[in-house]
């Protein structure tokens, strides 16, 4: 490789000053980790606020305002706040894993991160198994609400932990499943493949239901209004992080408002065509495929800020029926159709040839067989659900009449 | 990168991976605790994991972490945590130690007799000159001639072990 500039091409340009080449490689990589986990971190800072700002206006609030313009130094002051908070270990916690747990809820996010294509030459490890490595790292998380828990040594606590793993262990299956779809698409599981793959057409057009279906499984992944069951505040003390306090307790938060964000930018690259822009401005300037992708990933992570703030919390039957009952044979069916489908295309010869995959026009055939598909199967599947939820309330009503009148008074 | 004569990063690599494996190994079987051992037993099966990346097989590796970290240790450790009289044992050994002792060591020497020693020697040469990729086993995996029965029975095999476990699980009424 040449040396172009020192963002682009670091190792070469340290070469050429003089560097030993495998210093230069290892340096430049030891950077990029660097660069690739705290980046997210430092984002997630403005994010917080941004989130308060956005649910106070949404609840008719101003929101933070008092420090610094617009309230925007507030999550510096709260950081400062936890710091000087006092470190508290309950009696008989087990020590080592009561600390390991809030850093690794951090790591199974920052990890998803290593695979995420920033831009056309911006990529932490192009693996080739990327969509199934995002399932792996994610039972991290599951593991650290275990560790969290048992090790705080407080019943509630663990029945808090018995509640989370349940949703999320549950809720993997549909995340899986829709994330087959891409992977189906592109034919491959790296995520650079994927993102490449949508030069001639967003997945999200050609399998919208797989989006929504991704979009509402990685929500309640990681537990948020609707699916806060985990930490109901207004109904529980607290979940799972009952006994932490000061900056172990704010990883845990920082874990999570981080993972929206990083669901939103894996909706990007699986749905929204990644870094890819318009015009491929994102080839001739790679650095504009970041902002690209933080753009499309914006869009996604302020849809998941506008449902956490507008839809109430569910039950835990509810959130387990809606699971089980709705979301995964909905994605199972999905799965068995687009296959189906994507055969049926290729048998038609209206796919398009490999030549022309970036095209947009000959994506087009392909694109409305298969988006014709997606919306007959939800219109199916909203008949379905509509004629049961009618025939429930039904029931509730005859139900009602047979209570003599005035009993209830 | 070389750290010397015969110290690859590979090499460096194996060695951390073993001391994973080994170290969470010993752990499992002296700790005293249930729920730890069933985390050093994590640590264990993350160190085959690596083993798994070094043997250029990420599939594989990806699976392990996915389904013996993420899926039989979360089972393990629910388990473990709701026997509570097991959290906390006094006693390293029972009296059937010398039967575990036992088959631990057969299991062992057969695993030397079989595998180890008539590969011990010819390390140099690979065992195959094939390169496979994710997409040859995913082909392997469902083409006719192949491996589709085994695969087909294996999950009609757990399909009926979720269908048992529903039943057994489920109230009557």
């Amino acid at each position: 490789m040449q040396c172009d500039n020192i963002i682009n091409t670091l190792a070469p340009c340290l070469v050429q000053s003089g560097w030993n080449g495998d210093l230069a490689n290892f340096a430049s990589i030891f950077l990029g980790v660097i660069i690739l986990a705290t980046f997210p971190l430092l984002v997630t800072i403005v994010l917080i606020w941004f989130e308060r700002k956005f649910a106070a206006r949404i609840q008719d609030r101003l929101g933070p305002n008092r420090v610094g313009p617009f309230g925007l130094l507030q999550p510096f002051a709260d950081v400062i706040k936890l710091l000087g908070k006092e470190d508290i270990t309950p009696a008989g916690a087990d020590k080592l894993i009561y600390n390991i747990a809030p850093v690794m809820m951090v790591m199974s996010v920052l990890l998803i991160w290593a695979v995420v294509p920033l831009s056309p030459i911006h990529v932490g490890m192009d693996l080739e198994i990327g969509a199934l490595y995002i399932i792996s790292v994610a039972s991290f998380g599951t593991l650290s609400v275990i560790f969290a828990s048992w090790s705080s040594n407080n019943k509630y606590a663990l029945l808090g932990a018995f509640r989370v793993v349940a949703q999320l262990i549950s809720y993997e299956v549909p995340l899986a499943l829709s994330l087959l779809i891409p992977v189906m698409l592109a034919g491959s599981m790296s995520l650079v493949d994927i993102t490449q793959a949508q030069a001639g057409m967003w997945f999200i057009f050609v399998a919208p239901l797989s989006a929504i279906l991704f979009f509402i499984s990685s929500q309640a992944e990681t537990g948020r209004a609707p699916f806060d069951l985990l930490e109901a505040e207004s109904e529980l003390v607290a979940g799972f992080n009952i006994e932490y306090s000061g900056m172990k307790f704010a990883l845990f938060f920082a874990g999570e408002f981080m993972h929206v964000f990083t669901n939103g930018v894996l909706m990007a690259v699986l749905f929204a065509g990644g870094y890819i822009g318009f015009g491929g401005l994102e080839n001739s300037i790679p650095l504009l495929g970041i902002v690209f992708l933080f753009l499309k990933a914006s869009v996604f992570y302020m849809l998941s800020l506008l449902i956490r703030n507008a839809i109430p919390r569910v039950r835990i039957d509810q959130l387990m029926n809606f699971n089980w009952k709705f979301l995964v044979p909905v994605s199972i069916v999905n799965v068995v159709m687009m296959a189906f489908l994507l055969k049926v295309v290729q048998a038609l010869g209206i796919a398009p040839t490999p030549e022309l995959a970036n095209d947009f026009v000959a994506n087009i055939p392909q694109t409305l067989v298969l988006f014709a598909g997606n919306v007959v199967l939800g219109l199916l599947v909203m008949n379905t659900v509509s004629s049961r939820i009618r025939k429930e309330r039904l029931q509730e009503s005859a139900n009602r009449a047979i209570v003599p009148m005035g009993a209830g008074d | 990168m070389n750290f010397g004569e015969g110290l690859t990063p590979e090499a460096f690599a194996f060695g951390l991976f073993t001391i994973l494996t080994l170290g969470g190994a010993l752990g499992v079987v002296t700790s005293l605790n249930l729920v730890r051992a069933a985390i050093w037993l994590m640590l264990s099966l993350f160190g085959i994991a690596g083993y798994f990346v070094l043997l250029s097989a990420p599939f594989l590796a990806s699976v392990q972490v996915l389904v013996y970290i993420g899926a039989i240790g979360i089972l393990f450790s629910f388990a473990v945590m709701l026997t509570r009289g097991m959290t906390n044992l006094k006693e390293r050994f029972n009296d059937q130690w010398w039967l575990a002792g036992l088959a631990a060591l057969t299991a062992f020497v057969l695993l030397m007799v079989g595998v180890i020693v008539p590969a011990f020697g010819n390390s140099g040469a690979p065992v195959s000159d094939q390169v496979t990729t994710t997409v040859d086993l995913g082909v392997a995996l469902v083409s006719g001639n192949q491996y589709v029965l085994p695969f087909e029975v294996a999950s009609l095999l757990l399909t009926a072990a979720m269908i048992g476990a529903i039943v057994i699980a489920r109230e009557d009424d």
